[in-house]
Order: structure tokens, then sequence, then C-alpha cells
């Protein structure tokens, strides 16, 4: 990226565009930030003030206020440019509080590892070798559905 | 070198560009870089629901290190120039 000339701006792949604009930036860690854009450089490297990070979990977002970030260019996914006359978000999410969020998001995350969990022992019985072991596939497949009920209950 | 010489040449295209965290979003090709780095216009993802934050971006700059593909309309593509292209590149570089 190099430093445009006033018109160039709008040709340009130059963050220079979208100065003074706020904008969704999407980190590699999946982080959601938003904010404007006061400052950036060659490596996507960006200075954002009245910063903020959107948690979506669901339905339910909130708005966390960050203040004055300098994002590090290699963790920067994308930067987009919020079309101001459109709704940011689709209309049946509801706005709730940090701490309501922080709930949501911890049951989400217990959510995903119960079931990264639960696929691990369902991958464990192997119906092939229970084929060999049985002799026959029809009680092995039975075998393997009788022991998926018992992971989950 | 050569892929933005070309991408240069697909200004203005429709493309599909999908990043590394699986993101998918299909936009016109605004402009591109030395370093791959990638502007949309009229950008729409393609999963639009798996996405809620992304309702309202209608342009963007997505950071070449990012990309995983660049999907472009199979007439879009010269394959035969592309070809020549690569082996004078393998060549003098």
């Amino acid at each position: 990226m190099s430093w445009a000339a006033p018109d160039d701006i709008f040709f340009s792949t130059s963050l220079a565009a979208y100065l003074d604009k706020k904008l969704l930036v999407l980190l590699r860690d999946g982080r959601k930030l938003m904010g404007l854009l006061r400052s950036f450089d060659q490596f996507a490297n960006a200075v954002i003030e009245e910063a903020y990070e959107r948690v979506i979990v669901g339905d339910l977002y909130c708005d966390i206020p960050l203040g004055l970030y300098i994002i590090r260019g290699e963790n920067v996914v994308l930067i987009g440019e919020l079309d101001v006359e459109k709704e940011e978000l689709p209309a049946q999410m509801v706005q709730v509080s940090e701490a309501e969020i922080k709930k949501a998001q911890k049951a989400e995350k217990e959510e995903m590892l119960l079931k990264g969990l639960m696929r691990k022992r369902m991958e464990f019985l192997d119906l092939d070798k229970l084929a060999i072991l049985f002799e026959d596939r029809e009680v092995a497949e039975l075998y393997k559905v009788i022991m998926c009920v018992c992971v989950c209950v | 070198m050569l892929f933005f010489l070309y991408f240069k040449d697909l200004v203005g295209q429709e493309v599909t560009v999908e990043l590394k965290n699986d993101l998918a979003i299909r936009g016109t090709l605004h402009s591109v870089d030395q370093y791959l780095n990638i502007k949309l216009e009229n950008t729409r993802v393609v999963d639009q629901d798996k996405y809620p934050h992304m309702l309202s971006v209608r342009n963007c700059f997505i950071r070449g290190s990012v990309v995983r593909y660049v999907q472009l309309p199979p007439d879009g593509v010269d394959v035969d120039l592309l070809h020549d292209a690569a082996r004078r590149e393998a060549r003098g570089g």
C-alpha cells in the first residue's frame, strides 16, 4: 500500500478511503471491533477511535466499549465500511448487558465442549472393527446405536 | 508480481473471495495491491444468516494474508494467456 494522492483514494487499495469512517474490523480470533479509522500503514496496522467490541451469541448481542485501539495488522482479517443507511444487524437481534452476554458466551462454550466430547466418544466406536468383532454388521450397528444412546444419557 | 498484474486486469469483475476463517464474500473487484490485499464493492456474504454482523457492510478491504480462494467467473480467465505468462515468469524469474 503506497500513500495515495487525493484522487487515487478512489481507485487504489489503500485504506485512505476509509479514514474517519465507522468501520467493522474482523480479527483472526473471531472478534468484531467497530469504530472510527484514524490511521493505518502498509501492514494494515490501524488506529481505531471510540472502538467497541460487538459480541454476538445467537440472537443476543452487546457492544463493549474499548476506547482508543491500535490493532496490529497481522490480526486483521477484514475491514468493512458500514452503510449508514442500512441496519447493522437483523431485526430479531436483541441487545443485552455485558454480564448477560458473558453468561451466554460461557453457556455456548460449554455446549461446544460437550458436543466435541460426544463426537470423540462416537468416533471411538469404529463400525468396521465392531463388525469384525461381532462377525455381523447388523449386530455391530445395533451395538453402536446402543452405546451412543448410553453416552448421551 | 504475476498475480498482482492478473488481478489488476480483473478489476470490475464479480468474484467470490473465500477467507481462511471460512467466510465467503461475493463482490465486485475494486482494486488489488502488491500484497494481493483486495478491495471489494457491493459486497454480500454468501451465508448471510451465519454472519449477522456483516449485514450492512457494502465495501470492504480484505488483507491478502487471510485469503484462501478467489473464485472467478469461468469466462473471466484466459487460461492460455496466464499459462504463457507463467512460463515467461518461470524462465525470467
